[in-house]
């Protein structure tokens, strides 16, 4: 469906095998390409741009080799410059706090907090062999308490009894105090999704930090997100101070470009990523990947 | 009030506002051509551009912002809802069902997300709240099979219409997509016309990604309108112009929040004022 980049950067480029040094000009050239292939990709513009400008800097005056071609060489320093973005390094989940470590689920509407709050709990479950607990505060959208039940007894993992006419930041002290006695290493805590201009449930989402004092708080977020990534992921992480970033549905084959724009406005780590609606679907976050995809490759 | 010369500078800061409302590289430099068109070079204030590209993004939608006309001559008239995962299918349906049974038409709703956790019990209150019946069976059963139930079920007690609710998935599954597609296989041999009408859920938070939603769903389940959810956030579903465009489905609503309320019709007007940044009158 998309030239590969690399497809459109050799047009431009390549004949310019033989000469000493990438021009100015030649750059601007292949930068032009570079932003097309971004937006395509869904990496929010503000991001293009000092992504861009980041790739000009090092591309203008860079020896052109005999070795490779043009267009290869200004691909790689853009697939170098998107895994440095993106984070070279692995941040698992950090549990490093005494326990129960509270573990805080926010985002927007339908992002994937409850199923990746199952997924999560299955994991540190079994992998690392913590003894944890789930609690819902979504006391708003239909049936979002049971559906965490649910996620519980099928992966075998604690839920915090659900009871009515609890508010959030109740069910939050609730579920603390759960922990602490019951003797759990972790305790994760599914919100109800917002809006992030939703004024009310951002200041009810301060709320629940407050009271909970979560040491992780993860943003869950959706890869197939447009534009509006820039604007979510500033948005929560200003209200709350996020500590990681989990990608959702990329199983899907959406470009991914909404990784390098919450990346890149938050300075926070991407920890997991969603890649199916079942329990075990959920792995590591390879920026290699992720960089591949967004340039088409 | 500032006047500026429509020049390339001038054109690429316009063509970026698009962007950013979603609507592609392509889709945005199409319009913007258009909007230079006669007017290159020449001086022209801000809010007149902008009412320019509003005009020409209304273009492209004024042919699909239809209202939804269901042929009550079918009884019931089945609305099969389908879409990716947790782009507001459920809700969707909740609402609708409240806009039907306001007007006096008996509704029953089809618990057909037999995979998510909770799923059914989601739609049960979806049900309550707006007086419909549900029909529901245990996690893990066949969704073909449980639509076929649900439409004698929609027989025998006389409903105007059947809502089919169906579990999200992502379009490039060939195995979940296949198995949508036996839905519409059941019902038809059961009624030939049957679903009559197939809405799509778009979330306006997605971006370039929702073409192939369209593309492949309308494939697969022979989708014939279109409501785009979460237009109270601060995305703008701009790539809805490039699917407009593209496919001329109808767009029969936009979801605006999470209450029973919160559908309203879709205004090419409004919805085109939004992207080019006028200020909502
Ligand atoms: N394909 C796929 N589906 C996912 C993934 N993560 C979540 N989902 C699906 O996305 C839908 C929404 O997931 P939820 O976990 O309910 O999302 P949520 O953020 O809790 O939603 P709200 O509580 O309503 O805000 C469900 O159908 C999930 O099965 C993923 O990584 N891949
Ligand atoms: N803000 C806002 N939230 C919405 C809107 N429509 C749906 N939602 C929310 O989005 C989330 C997902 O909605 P659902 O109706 O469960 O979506 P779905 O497509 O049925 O999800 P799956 O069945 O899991 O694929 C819920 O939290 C809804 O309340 C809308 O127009 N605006
Ligand atoms: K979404
Ligand atoms: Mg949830
Ligand atoms: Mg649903």
């Amino acid at each position: 469906m998309f030239d590969s980049l690399q497809d459109r950067l050799g047009s431009i480029l390549n004949g310019l095998t033989g000469r000493g040094a990438l021009s100015d000009k030649d750059v601007s050239a292949a930068l032009r390409e570079v932003r097309r292939a971004l937006l395509e990709a869904d990496v929010s513009l503000e991001v293009v741009r000092g992504f861009t400008d980041r790739v000009r800097e090092k591309a203008v005056g860079a020896e052109i080799l005999k070795s490779i071609k043009p267009g290869q060489m200004v691909v790689k320093i853009v697939h170098d410059e998107l895994i440095a973005t993106l984070g070279e390094t692995q941040v698992p989940i950090d549990l490093n706090a005494p326990a129960p470590v509270v573990v805080m689920m926010v985002g927007l509407q339908g992002s994937g907090k409850t199923t990746t709050t199952g997924k999560i709990a299955k994991r540190l479950t079994e992998r690392q062999k913590k003894k944890v607990l789930m609690a819902s505060l979504d006391t708003r959208r239909p049936a979002a308490q049971e559906q965490l039940k649910i996620l519980g007894e099928q992966t075998g993992v604690a839920t915090l009894p659900i009871i009515p006419g609890q508010g959030p930041v109740e069910i939050a002290g609730r579920a603390e105090q759960a922990a602490r006695l019951g003797g759990y290493d972790v305790v994760i805590l599914d919100t109800a999704g917002r809006t992030h201009i939703d004024e009310p449930l951002m200041v009810e989402m301060a709320e629940i930090k407050r009271r909970a004092k979560p040491h992780e708080i993860l943003l869950v977020a959706d890869s197939l997100t447009g534009q509006d990534a820039v604007n979510l992921a500033r948005s929560f992480d200003e209200r709350v101070g996020i500590t990681g970033i989990v990608l959702t549905r990329v199983d899907g084959d959406g470009r991914g470009g909404a990784a390098l724009s919450m990346r890149a406005v938050t300075g926070k780590p991407i920890k997991l990523i969603g890649v199916g609606e079942k329990m075990d679907a959920l792995e590591d976050f390879h920026p290699a990947r992720i960089a591949d995809r967004i340039l088409g490759m | 009030f500032t006047k500026r010369r429509l020049d390339e500078d001038t054109l690429q800061d316009f063509e970026d506002v698009l962007i950013q409302a979603d609507l592609g590289v392509e889709t945005a430099m199409r319009i913007t051509d258009r909007l230079s068109e006669g007017r290159f070079g020449k001086e022209i204030a801000g809010a007149e551009v902008r009412r320019i590209l509003a005009e020409e993004i209304e273009k492209t939608l004024v042919p699909v912002a239809l209202p939804l006309e269901l042929d009550l001559e079918k009884k019931p008239h089945v609305i099969l809802v389908v879409g990716v995962n947790g782009t507001g299918k459920t809700t969707t349906i909740g609402k609708l069902a409240a806009k039907l049974t306001r007007a006096g038409l008996k509704v029953t709703l089809c618990a057909g997300d037999t995979f998510r956790a909770a799923a059914v019990e989601q739609l049960k209150i979806w049900g309550e709240r707006t007086g419909s019946e549900v029909v529901a069976k245990q996690i893990g059963a066949d969704a073909a099979g449980l639509a076929f139930e649900a439409y004698d079920r929609a027989l025998e007690n006389d409903s105007d219409v059947l809502i089919i609710d169906t579990a999200g998935r992502l379009q490039n599954k060939a195995e979940l997509m296949a198995e949508l597609e036996k839905i519409n296989r059941v019902l038809s041999k059961r009624e030939p016309d049957a679903p009559h009408t197939v809405l799509q859920t778009l979330d306006a938070t997605t971006g370039q990604n929702a073409l192939s939603q369209v593309e492949i769903f309308r494939n697969v389940s022979g989708v014939n309108g279109l409501v785009m959810t979460k237009l109270d956030g601060t995305a703008r579903g701009g790539i809805l112009v490039a699917i407009a465009a593209k496919h001329r489905l109808p767009v029969y609503f936009v979801g605006v929040g999470e209450g029973i309320d919160d559908l309203e019709p879709f205004k090419a007007k409004d919805f085109a004022g939004a992207i080019a940044g006028l200020p909502v009158t």
